[in-house]
């Protein structure tokens, strides 16, 4: 890509340089001196990212205690308190990242239109978003402890006599999941949604489509890669769980997710070859889950929704 | 223009009393309001109590939390370091980000979804899984434990944000502008600092708000690369809390109801710029 040298300037300005045939030839393939603008931005990613991550990679080959280049991963999957935190992540991630795309889909739907107080709503909605986890965590602690509001209401209203256990376990990580993703994941529906052109629905209102029918041949067959794309967003930020981990659940137990599992081994064992490890079969879950999700979508319809600009 | 007027004016209103479905969505939302303003109330509501033992509402009212709270964690320090990670974060995304998001908006060239790729993983990877090879590099080179390194690892999403928030809006520009520019002499440099930057300005503002918000949010790579002078404010929050019993809980609650205000703050401004959802699509609002 940097193949091209920089001319030489010979006086008349920039268009003849050295070796005009090479250039033409180059520049005819898309490469000229334009793309130079890119090289901050690779050598960036290069440097802070591909090699960090290769880096790790190579790490996890030579465990500190020896014994093969897989010993690591080896240690890491024939040990019950390891290998079990990848089920434990993918029981929290899944169901929370369908539960805020599905959830989404019926309301954006009836949001998609303009309305008074949608930016208002909007505006709302992103709150949780900008509050980050740790905060979320805090706020869960207080709200759904044993003597937070959310339970004296259930008790007030008769529901229940004894205070629900909602923080400390799975609950609360998974209401800290819905509460950070769900907005996430309506506020990129919604936008797919509007992206659609309505003009196809009412085409096929005026042929006599009924809602439902509406809704299932011409709507979701144009948002299913937006789904699709909305469900890998929401799904990275649910298998990234930590601090609600460890803050609302209970990170010895039920919610020892993957991401604890390699904080401890780096930061509290400083064995960082295993926490390498454990960080590469974590990238490697949360890219089959994605790749498979994405395989999906390669099938579905892949052309302009009409409504983008 | 007018005498179309009816046939323009958008989609009909919706009644007031509507179906049970709607009546069902909007019952949703409204819950779900419902509980995020009880999560962020209790927390408030907290900061200022005195005490809080059962009951709706604490014994008292208080600010001495936040004086405690400004003196035990040191909130100023703390503060000026969010905002020094912050601004730096975002002029440096900014200046690598923009230049790419444009070749990569306009141009094609051999291996350029290679380059996309290695641009999007960042984004669809969990921050600890690149983190913690991340902070081992860091620790090597001596960056880590101190401010550069937590810039250079905020810098890791916040790129690729940028590129992938930059992308509309470069391609909203009619490239005719540009080969009108260069018709007229201008090289390389003056295109992107004289006509391009001009144009860009709303798209580099939203970039960079987003980025703003997103880093002072940012906590799993701040918290991994940190020594204790370069914590931030989200990850000072984080460490008080695991370590529960030592402060008063009211305190920590007076820290992050500080946390709150800031992160409102930039909502607000960064609302006044970004629409939040024409970031993945341009909403069709008006048939041209």
């Amino acid at each position: 890509m940097t193949t091209v040298s920089p001319p030489a300037p010979t006086g008349t300005g920039s268009p003849p340089g050295p070796d005009p045939g090479l250039r033409h030839r180059l520049a005819e393939r898309g490469i000229d001196r334009q793309l130079l603008l890119l090289v901050p931005a690779i050598v960036f990613i290069v440097g802070l990212f591909v090699y960090p991550f290769l880096y790790g990679l190579g790490l996890s080959f030579q465990p500190r205690e020896g014994g093969g280049p897989f010993a690591d991963y080896e240690r890491f999957f024939t040990d019950p308190y390891q290998r079990d935190t990848i089920w434990k992540t993918l029981v929290l991630a899944v169901p929370a990242a369908l539960l805020n795309v599905l959830a989404s889909v019926p309301i954006a739907y009836r949001m998609r239109g303009r309305f008074r107080g949608k930016r208002l709503l909007t505006i709302l909605l992103v709150v949780p978003i900008t509050l980050g986890t740790v905060l979320t965590a805090e706020g869960l602690l207080n709200y759904l402890g044993p003597a937070g509001w959310f339970n004296r209401l259930l008790q007030s209203a008769g529901l229940v006599d004894e205070p629900i256990q909602l923080i400390g376990n799975y609950w609360g990580v998974f209401f800290s999941l819905v509460i950070t993703g769900f907005p996430f994941a309506f506020l990129l529906i919604l936008s797919y949604l509007s992206g659609i052109d309505p003009s196809l629905e009412r085409a096929a209102a005026t042929l006599g489509a009924r809602w439902w029918d509406r809704f299932r041949h011409i709507t979701l067959p144009l948002l299913a890669p937006g789904l699709a794309t909305t469900f890998c967003l929401t799904f990275v930020l649910a298998f990234s769980v930590f601090p609600s981990a460890i803050l609302v659940g209970n990170p010895a137990g039920e919610t020892r997710v993957i991401s604890i599992a390699a904080y401890q081994a780096a930061y509290e064992q400083y064995d960082y070859p295993f926490a390498s490890t454990i960080a590469m079969i974590m990238a490697a879950v949360e890219l089959a889950v994605i790749a498979l999700v994405l395989l999906w979508r390669s099938r579905l319809y892949k052309g302009s929704t009409g409504g983008k600009g | 223009m007018t005498t179309f007027g009816l046939a323009r004016s958008g989609p009909p209103r919706r009644r007031i009393v509507g179906t049970p479905a709607a009546w069902l969505v909007w019952g949703a939302v409204i819950f779900f309001l419902l509980n995020v303003l009880g999560v962020v109330g209790s927390v408030v509501v907290n900061s200022f109590g005195t005490h809080w033992f059962g009951g709706w509402l604490p014994d008292g009212v208080t600010g001495r939390w936040y004086a405690e709270a400004w003196q035990d964690f040191g909130l100023l320090e703390l503060i000026i370091v969010t905002v020094e990670v912050c601004a730096a974060v975002v002029a440096l995304s900014l200046v690598i980000g923009v230049p790419a998001a444009y070749v990569l908006a306009r141009r094609d060239f051999p291996g350029k979804k290679l380059v996309y790729l290695a641009f999007l993983l960042p984004i669809l990877m969990p921050p600890i899984t690149y983190g913690i090879p991340l902070a081992t590099v860091l620790y090597k080179f001596g960056f880590a434990g101190n401010l550069s390194g937590v810039i250079l690892a905020n810098l890791v999403p916040a790129v690729p944000f940028v590129i992938l928030t930059m992308t509309p809006f470069i391609e909203q520009i009619d490239p005719a502008i540009e080969r009108a520019a260069r018709m007229c002499g201008a090289g390389l440099r003056e295109v992107f600092l004289r006509i391009l930057t001009p144009l860009l300005i709303p798209g580099i503002l939203a970039a960079g708000i987003l980025v703003l918000v997103r880093t002072v949010g940012m906590f799993e790579l701040t918290f991994l690369t940190a020594g204790p002078d370069s914590q931030t404010l989200i990850v000072a929050l984080f460490y008080s809390m695991s370590a529960a019993g030592i402060r008063a809980q009211q305190s920590v609650d007076a820290m992050a109801v500080i946390y709150t205000g800031m992160m409102l703050v930039l909502l607000v401004i960064a609302l006044r710029f970004v629409n939040p959802t024409q970031l993945v699509a341009r909403v069709k609002e008006e048939p041209e």
